[in-house]
């Protein structure tokens, strides 16, 4: 990262630490929802863009998650700071499970995926039938008092949402970064590049790829966590759904597959002209239903067929924020 | 002389196909060994059991007297062992710098360290200008090199080079030859090759061993070799002679 790129980020972060003092409600949502899938997208793109396993079934991660913590805040009065933690070792649990059946029975590639596809809706499915967590019918979180703050139950106004979303988007931003560069940075990319020549270079290629499972597992339950208490009512057919996989996976590869700002950049353009094209719509009067998700295939169509690095390599060098070969 | 790495009646079928079968050499400490032979006589696939790609189905494998049979190949790194692979497997999307640390992690603490290894070894086999570039970048001659850095960068006890010779010019042969030479006087790194450059075989090794339909036909000192009526049947033929 060179010089202009740094004076960038600054401006950027005190952009975004400014926002609430200008922008309006809706506004205020819009970010909160970029941050919240540039967070989710960022931890997926370490299992997917760092290591090379590809996820189609984080959405067990946002949902249990989010179904743990909400779980215990409404049954039990746990507070999220504490049930964040069990929400994070259940998760970790569950995606080492899942590691360890594909890593050490060789399942890789499409059927990696599929299995993860299939935990996300056997644990649908389960959901569905747990009373404790009010089954199809959903669960509900009482809606927060708008205008006084309660951090210790994380409850109150949009505006401590969307910090605490900033603050875990941007941790989650320095830890990749730090990460990347670390031994298991190096080994990640190996293993992602070339599997056989990692292991023969020494690396315990099992091992690694358990660990960014893990750590993929660990921050999208946070992202769970954040979901529940931000939204207050969760639905099994809805946050464990397929779709919500697809949505939090769209935001990389459009931004750029293994890149640290692909997942924040592809947040913001989908956000962005998702939001713009429905508000527009509604404008002229017009109401197509799933339009959202044609504008979807449209953008991703076009990236693959004229950026299938994503938007932000080449975006990144038409700005001068890398140097040309090798800069990340 | 010890034995550094001792190969112990090594057999491994593929479908019935006996790929190796009951083979056994040995290769000194400081030794540097040739395996040679024609099209499918299982270099290769010799490499892949001592590295550890493969399960033997009989015999074993010994470094420095530790039994690398049943090892993962990463396990076998660790033991000592640096493979090349004879088709190419460079990470296309690292630079070629970064190839390299990945290697030198093996034995490097930190990322910072590996990164001076990498950069000592890059030197060494004259990929030093080319750091920067992606491995997707590279022609073939010089990934068969950024191979060769990689696994270097390992610090292996026993380097096994496979056909890294295969398409390069007599003068880069000879380049490349030199490269090895010295690092195996310099420092006492054991070598293991498989190579089809007879020009190369003869410069660089001490002892080849001949493989042939999986069997070892002929082992010996370079120029008796050559001229061993059964190597030049099967595979040197009349052109032998001029080497
Ligand atoms: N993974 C494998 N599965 C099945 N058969 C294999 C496999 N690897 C090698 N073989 C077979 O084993 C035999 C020996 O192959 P090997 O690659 O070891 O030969 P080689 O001596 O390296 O030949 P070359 O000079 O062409 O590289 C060949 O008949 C090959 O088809
Ligand atoms: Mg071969």
């Amino acid at each position: 990262m060179n010089r202009r790129a740094l004076v960038s980020l600054l401006i950027l972060g005190v952009a975004l630490l400014l926002l609430p003092l200008f922008a309006n409600s809706y506004l205020l949502s819009v970010a909160t929802l970029i941050l919240f899938f540039a967070f989710a997208g960022q931890a997926w793109n370490v299992m997917m863009g760092f290591c090379g396993q590809l996820s189609l079934g984080h959405s067990l991660y946002v949902g249990v998650g989010a179904y743990v913590a909400a779980g215990l805040f409404v049954h039990l009065g746990i507070g999220p700071w504490a049930g964040v933690w069990l929400a994070v070792a259940l998760c970790v649990a569950l995606g080492c499970t899942i590691g360890f059946l594909a890593f050490r029975f060789g399942i890789s590639g499409v059927y990696f995926a599929l299995l993860t596809i299939a935990f996300a809706e056997f644990t649908r499915i389960g959901f569905d039938h747990l009373q404790w967590t009010g089954g199809p019918g959903g669960l509900f979180l009482k809606v927060a008092q708008r205008d006084t703050i309660d951090i210790a139950n994380f409850r109150g106004p949009p505006a401590m949402y969307y910090y605490a979303i900033l603050a875990l988007a941007a941790g989650a931003l320095a830890l990749c970064s730090w990460l990347l560069k670390s031994r298991a940075g190096f080994y990640w990319q190996a293993i992602r590049e070339n599997e056989e020549a990692a292991q023969a270079l020494g690396i315990n290629t099992f091992r690694w790829k358990m660990l960014a499972v893990a750590i993929s597992s660990a921050m999208t339950a946070v992202a769970g966590v954040f979901y529940a208490f931000y939204y207050n009512n969760l639905f099994p057919e809805q946050i464990f759904h397929i779709s919500r996989s697809i949505e939090i996976i769209l935001g990389p590869i459009i931004g750029g597959v293994g890149t640290l700002f692909g997942p924040i950049l592809g947040a913001v353009v989908l956000t962005v002209l998702a939001d713009g094209i429905t508000e527009l719509l509604a404008a002229v009067g017009v109401e197509v239903p799933g339009i959202k998700q044609v504008f979807y295939g449209i953008v991703l169509l076009m990236v693959i067929m004229f950026l299938p690095n994503g938007i932000w390599p080449t975006l990144a060098r038409k700005l001068g924020l890398v140097h040309a070969e090798g800069g990340k | 002389m010890s034995a550094l790495l001792e190969v112990r009646n090594l057999s491994k079928a593929f479908r019935g196909l006996k790929a190796v079968n009951n083979v056994s050499f040995e290769v000194p400490a400081k030794g540097i060994v040739a395996l040679i032979g024609p099209n499918g006589a299982g270099k290769t696939t010799c490499f892949n059991l001592i590295a550890g790609e493969f399960a033997a189905d009989t015999g074993e494998v010994r470094l420095g007297g530790t039994l690398l049979s049943g090892m993962r190949s990463d396990q076998a790194c660790k033991a000592g062992i640096g493979r090349t692979y004879q088709v190419v497997k460079p990470f296309p999307e690292m630079t070629v710098e970064e190839n390299v640390v990945v290697g030198a992690l093996n034995r490097a603490p930190t990322v910072a360290a590996a990164r001076c290894a990498a950069n000592e070894v890059l030197k060494l086999v004259h990929l030093d200008k080319k750091a920067h570039i992606r491995a997707a970048h590279l022609t073939l001659p010089e990934r068969k090199r950024l191979e060769v850095a990689r696994a270097l960068a390992t610090q292996p006890r026993i380097l096994l080079l496979d056909e890294v010779m295969a398409g390069l010019r007599p003068t880069e042969v000879d380049e490349i030859v030199a490269v090895f030479r010295t690092v195996n006087q310099e420092t006492g790194l054991a070598i293991l090759f498989v190579e089809h450059v007879m020009r190369a075989v003869m410069a660089l090794a001490q002892e080849v061993v001949v493989l042939h339909h999986g069997e070892m036909i002929a082992r010996g000192a370079p120029d008796a070799v050559v001229r061993d009526p059964k190597v030049i049947e099967s595979y040197l033929g009349a052109e032998a002679v001029d080497g």
